[in-house]
């Protein structure tokens, strides 16, 4: 055996239904096309004993009590079938895209992992129904007897080698998927059966029918054989929803962002991979904008939707959907969407999750994923920008810097000669004078004498220098709009009792305060920086 | 008389049953484990910073609290722990943090616009746990306005941080956290320290002998240890000298970090200093 097939029944009914489960317990029936020509197209079982038919309309369909109806949806199915995809590339490299509702696989080796063919069609069912599907799978010798056989046959079936035109002789021709001239033809010669179809003399048959009867008549024996067109695997996942009914608040979007993440996991599960970056993009609902079409004198709605468009990076690649939800809950709190949304998509880039083993010695490290849904809380507190790492900009201009994002630094094991050269020994660092910068800036007075500030005024508060280092004179970028020319002065200040108690400073005044202050030669100012402390 | 002292237990001891537990039995002090905090001085005052506790450095402006805070930082980030820093009134300056010896990609920088802000944060940075030190800066916060802060929060990030490995260290301009801290230093600075390049002497007290080549070099700080309840008594039994001379306080030393163009233009001066001795023979001045 060295092919299996997957067919997917009612593939336009299940690509709904993966994206409400709920729906499988009650009748449910699709319709398509633009009202007032909305018409069935599909209906389950239970809806079809209840009578409905295909071609009935919207407004027929909805006299039925207890039918659920809902519209087809291409995005959906677009995702279904992408879901099919990844079940067939989680068990072989190597499979093709037949069809929309359909996968061929090559299975040749996986006997090494599964006792029989049986337990590859049950665990291809399995994980199919991970991904939200119910499947038929097949497997036999050939790649063309594997799809029929998974269109034909309910469950699981496994062809034997050389009996393939036995099994596939109970079936109807209408699994051969012949055009529909052919199929004419056949019926008015009374030929229901695989089997009828593969007793017909092949020469007479391809005299009546040509090179389509004669693929279609070696299909029904079973005898077709054929290579595999190879589908290259993608790294994008998508998942989408469509809502009939606009959703505004954000519980239920986050009900059904959970949904949508649960597939998308179990997608990335199934590929053994993680999610590294999230791309959200919402359809908002907007205003609806009336136009007169001039040519046709017809009113008509155009309705332009509004776009919402989001990303969630992740420093470490994951596939925990609980997580990657309250990382999402948090980002639309902070930054919510202007308008109720309509439609729903997901996107992930897949990456290599990653594996880490933890020493035993090592300091303490905060969890990777914790600390993520921890910075963005601490986002929505504070805001986008006020939190990350440090980190200096190369240039001389005073007191530039950037917040990057924060990233869990690679753990490195301590100890060794390689850390020993590369870090600096405890006991040679130095007690540096730290500073605490005034941002903004403070704008102050100083009065000179003989080039040197003998006293300053600031916030309010008058004190006498009594020492002074500078004028230390830096400019730069003066070949961009924004350059700056400073002369920067350490300046030791006192400050009388009484003006510390009037100051409209937020905090008491040191009794001696060593400030850092700086001219802007450009706004002809003087400005505090900051304070030694 | 062992066996009167025996009936006595036994009496105190059924009498106590419902409300305490062997009331006889002996509880062993709680020993912390402490990290460094980068200046000897320090480390030899109070044993290091107590893990799993509250610290609380307080002192007016200009009293050595950001060296001593950044210095820590320096010493944890050096062991490779990740540190978070919430800063009240967004004053951190990486600049002279990274010249200290902060790695500042190990810090998580949170910069508040006030101490409502402040305190959400720490409290989400504590409960998602793993930090190795976690220092609220409310320095510049109006005193005011922390001696608003109601005791029992201070008490709650205590017990949040009790047997965890994390140090949290609480700055401010004056004493807030009272008994919830474990270790307690008030800072107060001495004396600044100024020197030139020329041979004009040391400034220190004069009124403005300014002259080009003057530099803050630095300034002495006074450390008191207000409180201390993390020793373990081993420590206190080497280090009884220490405290009885000194009466729990310990001086340190910081150093001003020389920005790029203080050290271009002091080797500019050096040269014209230079050259005018080989030219006239003696000092000169500007």
């Amino acid at each position: 055996m060295a092919f299996a097939s997957i067919f997917v029944p009612n593939f336009i009914l299940q690509a709904v239904v993966r994206a409400e489960p709920e729906l499988r317990e009650c009748a449910l029936a699709l319709t398509d096309g633009n009202p007032p020509l909305c018409k069935v197209v599909t209906m389950d079982e239970k809806a079809a004993r209840a009578g409905i038919q295909p071609g009935m309309t919207k407004a027929n369909a909805e006299q039925f009590t207890g039918i659920a109806i809902r519209v087809r949806s291409q995005a959906e199915e677009k995702t279904a079938h992408a879901a099919l995809l990844d079940i067939g590339w989680s068990i072989s490299p190597r499979i093709e895209d037949t069809a929309e509702d359909a996968i061929a696989l090559d299975v040749a080796g996986l006997s090494y992992l599964f006792e029989s063919e049986e337990e590859i069609g049950a665990e291809l069912a399995r994980r199919a129904r991970g991904c939200g599907l119910t499947v038929r799978t097949a497997i036999a010798a050939n790649v063309e007897t594997a799809l029929v056989a998974a269109r034909g046959f309910p469950g699981i079936t496994v062809i034997p080698a050389g009996q393939e035109a036995k099994y596939l002789s109970e079936l109807p021709v209408e699994v051969l998927s012949p055009s529909e001239e052919i199929a004419e033809t056949l019926k008015r010669w009374g030929v229901r059966t695989c089997g009828a179809f593969a007793e017909l003399p092949v020469l007479q048959l391809s005299e009546r029918l040509g090179q389509e009867g004669v693929r279609l008549h070696a299909l029904a024996r079973g005898e077709s054989a054929r290579s595999l067109s190879i589908a290259e695997p993608g790294l994008m996942f998508e998942e989408g929803m469509e809502l009939e009914d606009a959703v505004e608040e954000l519980d239920p979007l986050s009900f059904l962002l959970g949904r949508l993440l649960d597939q998308l996991c179990a997608r990335l599960t199934a590929r053994v991979l993680a999610a590294g970056t999230i791309h959200v993009r919402f359809e908002l609902q907007t205003s609806a904008e009336n136009a007169i079409d001039a040519r046709k004198s017809v009113f008509f709605e155009k309705h332009a939707p509004g776009l919402y468009e989001t990303q969630l990076q992740l420093p470490i690649p994951t596939r925990d959907s609980k997580m990657l939800l309250k990382l999402l809950r948090l980002r639309l709190q902070f930054h919510s969407p202007a308008a109720p949304v309509q439609k729903i998509l997901l996107t992930a880039e897949a990456a290599r999750p990653r594996a880490t083993q933890n020493g035993l010695f090592l300091p303490s490290f905060p969890d990777p994923e914790k600390l993520e849904i921890t910075i963005a809380r601490i986002t929505n507190v504070v805001g986008e920008g006020n939190v990350g790492a440090p980190s200096l900009v190369d240039t001389h201009r005073p007191g530039t810097f950037r917040v990057e994002r924060f990233a869990a630094p690679v753990r490195t094991k301590r100890g060794g000669k390689k850390a020993a050269v590369q870090e600096r020994p405890r006991e040679f660092f130095k007690i540096s004078t730290s500073f605490r910068a005034f941002r903004p800036a403070i704008s102050a007075k100083l009065e000179m004498e003989a080039g040197i500030p003998i006293s300053v005024v600031f916030h309010g508060a008058c004190g006498h220098v009594l020492a002074a280092s500078g004028p230390w004179r830096t400019s730069g970028d003066w070949w961009q709009e924004d350059f700056w020319n400073q002369e920067e002065w350490d300046l030791q200040i006192q400050f009388p009792l009484i003006e510390r108690h009037n100051a409209a400073f937020a905090n008491s005044l040191p009794s001696d305060g060593l400030y850092v202050f700086y001219y802007d030669t450009l706004r002809r100012s003087w400005f505090t920086r900051g304070i030694y402390d | 008389m062992s066996s009167k002292a025996t009936a006595l237990r036994l009496q105190v001891e059924s009498a106590l049953a419902s409300r305490v537990a062997s009331p006889f039995e002996y509880r062993d002090r709680k020993i912390f484990e402490t990290a460094p905090t980068g200046i000897p001085a320090l480390d030899q005052l109070t044993g290091g910073l107590p893990r799993g506790s509250l610290t609380e450095i307080y002192g007016p402006p200009c009293s050595g609290r950001t060296s001593v805070l950044i210095s820590a930082l320096a010493s944890r980030t050096a062991e490779s722990e990740v540190c978070a820093l919430v800063d009240a009134r967004d004053a951190f300056d990486p600049h002279s943090a990274e010249a200290a010896g902060v790695k500042l990609q190990q810090l998580l920088w949170v910069r508040c616009r006030n101490i409502d802000q402040a305190l959400r944060v720490t409290d989400l940075l504590i409960q998602g746990g793993g930090f190795g030190l976690i220092a609220l800066d409310l320095s510049d916060t109006a005193t005011k306005t922390v001696r608003g802060v109601p005791l029992n929060v201070w008490f709650r990030f205590r017990r949040a941080v009790e047997n965890t490995p994390t140090i949290f260290i609480l700055v401010g301009q004056e004493s807030n956290a009272k008994t919830c801290a474990s270790l307690v230093l008030r800072l107060r600075a001495e004396k600044a320290r100024w020197s030139q390049t020329a041979e004009e002497g040391d400034v220190e007290g004069a009124t403005l002998p300014h002259s080009p080549g003057i530099l803050l070099d630095g300034w002495k700080g006074r450390a008191e240890m207000v409180r201390a309840r993390a020793k373990d008594p081993e420590w206190m039994r080497q280090n009884v000298y220490v405290m009885k001379a000194r009466k729990d306080e310990a001086d340190f030393e910081t150093e001003a970090i020389r920005n790029h163009m203080q050290e271009f233009q002091l080797r500019a001066l050096d040269l014209q200093a230079g050259i005018r001795k080989k030219s006239r023979g003696g000092a000169g001045t500007r």
